[in-house]
């Protein structure tokens, strides 16, 4: 086997980094509480799921905080897998990089967009 | 080393696989089924992320928006007919409950040395496509008005 140590040490590849695959544990751990905290506040008192229901889980401030919490913890989360698809699946350096742009624009778009929905709840 | 080194039988050699020749005739193990498939449900989950935010805006921004989700499941939006929504949805709900429960699966065998083995990883495997499917088949009965 090929030394793939020391200066010839593996850089590239979806196992490469502990900041990213903690990261991507921790932000993992925190969107499924989050999703268990809205079922239970959804089927909490019971009957059927109405507007008022729906829109008032996220009334509350520490709501909106904690949905706050899981929109950065979704792009971050994101970001780290999907860039391992792309260093996994995609070698020519330059597609790589511009689809690696794209994740970022998509992601920040898509976080800018959902919190703006979140405080006009 | 010296034994390797003057061993006279040639050594096996693993090289890269093929998609076409090889890869058509390899047989998954139930892990690797869960693995390609988390991947498969991120990928979804992040292209499908502006319909979801879609559906987050128009479900409760008001009443009149919430009116407008409701009927967009229904009778359909713009040129899009209810049904395909609902299939897309019926996705989206299948590809966050196998990414939820292979997740967890990870976090587990993070925390667990006795969960890093082969036998775990088969049944354990089979327990996250089995819990999945399962609840996107209950899911999607309700998605669909069986029940």
């Amino acid at each position: 086997m090929a030394v793939n140590y020391g200066s010839k040490r593996t850089v590239v590849g979806a196992h490469y980094g502990l900041r990213d695959w903690l990261s991507q544990r921790v932000t993992g751990l925190v969107m499924a509480l989050f999703t268990l905290i809205v079922l239970a506040q959804l089927l909490i008192g019971g009957g059927p799921i109405g507007y008022d229901k729906w829109a008032g889980i996220f009334a509350s401030q520490w709501m909106k905080v904690l949905t706050f919490v899981v929109i950065a913890s979704l792009l971050w989360h994101a970001w780290v897998g999907m860039r391992d698809v792309w260093m996994d699946y995609v070698q020519p350096v330059g597609i790589r990089l511009a689809l690696q742009i794209f994740t970022i624009v998509w992601l920040v778009g898509c976080a800018g967009w959902a919190i703006q929905v979140l405080w006009r709840v | 080393m010296t034994e390797l080194a003057t061993s006279s039988r040639p050594r096996r050699e693993f090289r890269n696989i093929n998609v076409f020749s090889d890869l058509t005739g390899y047989r998954l193990p139930p892990a690797g089924f869960v693995s390609i498939l988390h991947r498969v449900s991120g990928v979804l989950m992040f292209l499908l992320m502006p319909f979801i935010i879609w559906m987050f805006d128009t479900s409760v921004s008001s009443e009149i928006s919430f009116a407008r989700f409701k009927a967009a499941f229904n009778s359909g939006l713009a040129f899009v007919p209810g049904w395909f929504l609902k299939l897309v949805a019926l996705a989206l709900i299948w590809a966050y409950l196998h990414h939820f429960c292979a997740g967890l699966r990870h976090l587990w065998m993070d925390v667990s040395h006795d969960a890093v083995s082969k036998e775990f990883g088969k049944s354990s495997a089979l327990a996250v496509l089995t819990v999945s499917l399962l609840l996107t088949v209950v899911l999607g009965a309700k998605l669909f008005g069986v029940y």
